[in-house]
């Protein structure tokens, strides 16, 4: 068995008295493609926030390549110390919407390097590599605020993308695109998850794309990691009713 | 002599030159200073929490309405030779109207900072910090999204000294040479009958005031093609 890229013990986050994610034990393995999905409301979210430490958990221990990512001072997202920054520094996070800034396509897939204090010269390389790679090098100089949805989301996947990150973080980055569209992209996106052998963690309440895209699922109903397995055996052997009746509702 | 020629002579009269160009560099100073206050205090009003922060806005949002008078006293008081700071004798010097000034503009530029941020997507810091930003690179992205209100609020600031006459009065004295800017000359001419001239001071005033904001606005739209 391969090295776990994450590795995750107890982990216990509240929003304020109420317990939003309880998972007892969660890895996600290199290069690995894992789903998250779930009921809308039941913690995906949460389980991507976390990693990304833009919430602080309660409890718990979360290893990232086998050292503990400390929980320094991740209070709310309005903090941000040092060693948080680093540890950002190494995963790219895509949400839902595109949230693009107000600048052209290529700025936009540079804005992680030059976080990164990368020289321009390298940005002048990547960048077009990226742009091209997702099929938008036709779009490069336009300005964000022109796109479509589509092209939006294959920019801010770009964006992530180019940043080479050892974990990639989705957050149901398909959800608001239609049928067409979301088919297309996921394809390229598979496609390039494999050639790259990207670590993923894909948060989305859609089975059949979780299917697709991804090796192994992690069911999460009523705020609580259910069952983990590979998509074939969640079918034969759902740990639970409540995962039984998920996917066989989901899967209708 | 016609009108308008004796206007255009008033016009291009070195004391009136040397007037409009006080009331610029103080002006602009002033402006330039409550950006220094009013863009940090406005983006940790937007984008912290801690106790009495609203407290804290309605303060602010209070002070952009503060009347030019009151901050003059206020001001005067602090300044006058008696006061407590008397001993650095800045009374009915230009610093003391940059003083005065600084009291009514910082709030403006701080309420509409924070007012500029709030209104942005609130989950594009989670996105900033998910790219790898640190936190003064993600406030500096804040800043370029919302540059447009931004620029609004320094010309809001800009304006609301530019024009204000009661605080330079108090606390610059309408000095002849020394403290004497657009807005207390004509407050003078006026009272001394003199049309003309405050009319000529009048259309300065304006002229500066638009060109002032012309060049911002003009920055504001470049950055504006949607």
């Amino acid at each position: 068995m391969k090295e776990s890229l994450i590795s995750i013990k107890y982990l216990l986050v509240k929003r304020g008295e109420k317990v939003v994610l309880r998972v007892e034990k969660l890895d996600i393995q290199h290069g690995e493609v894992l789903a998250v999905v779930g009921p809308n409301g039941a913690g995906k979210s949460t389980l991507l926030l976390s990693l990304a430490r833009l919430l602080k958990p309660e409890q718990g221990k979360i290893f990232f390549n086998n050292t503990q990512a400390e929980n320094t001072s991740i209070r709310s997202a309005s903090s941000a110390s040092e060693s948080d920054t680093a540890y950002r520094r190494r995963i790219a996070l895509v949400m839902q919407d595109p949230l693009l800034f107000d600048t052209s396509v290529f700025e936009n897939v540079a804005s992680g390097l030059r976080f990164r204090g990368m020289s321009k010269d390298e940005i002048r390389q990547k960048v077009p590599l990226w742009v091209e790679r997702l099929g938008i090098s036709h779009l490069s100089q336009r300005r964000a605020s022109e796109l479509s949805g589509g092209e939006a989301q294959r920019v801010s996947l770009a964006r992530a993308l180019v940043l080479e990150p050892e974990l990639l973080l989705l957050d149901e980055p398909f959800s608001s695109l239609d049928p067409p569209t979301r088919s297309s992209i996921l394809d390229d996106l598979g496609a390039l998850l494999k050639e790259t052998s990207t670590t993923t963690l894909f948060v989305t309440h859609d089975l059949p794309e979780a299917a697709q895209l991804a090796d192994r699922m992690a069911i999460v109903i009523e705020n609580r990691l259910q069952q983990i397995d590979e998509a074939k055996m969640l079918f034969e052997k759902p740990a639970n009713k409540d995962v039984a009746r998920f996917l066989n509702y989901r899967s209708m | 002599m016609t009108a308008p020629f004796s206007l255009a002579i008033m016009i291009f009269d070195a004391e009136v030159l040397q007037i409009t160009i006080l009331s610029l560099q103080i002006s602009a100073l002033a402006t330039g200073v409550s950006l220094l206050i009013g863009l940090p205090l406005g983006t940790i009003l937007a984008q912290s929490k801690f106790p009495g922060r609203s407290f804290f806005l309605s303060m602010v949002n209070t002070g952009m309405g503060l009347p030019p008078v009151v901050v003059g006293l206020f001001v005067a008081m602090m300044l006058w030779r008696s006061g407590p700071m008397g001993n650095l004798k800045l009374i009915y010097t230009p610093i003391a109207i940059i003083i005065a000034q600084v009291v009514i503009s910082f709030p403006v530029v701080t309420g509409l900072t924070a007012a500029a941020l709030q209104a942005l997507d609130p989950r594009l810091k989670l996105q900033l910090y998910g790219l790898g930003a640190s936190r003064l690179q993600m406030i500096w992205m804040l800043w370029k999204e919302a540059r447009l209100p931004l620029l609004a609020a320094l010309m809001a600031g800009f304006g609301s000294v530019i024009s204000e006459v009661g605080a330079s009065m108090m606390v610059g004295g309408n000095i002849r040479h020394q403290t004497r800017v657009l807005t207390t000359a004509i407050v003078l001419e006026t009272g001394k009958g003199n049309f003309d001239i405050a009319i000529a001071l009048g259309i300065l005033l304006l002229t500066i005031t638009f060109l002032v904001n012309w060049a911002l606005t003009w920055i504001q739209q470049r950055g504006a093609r949607r």
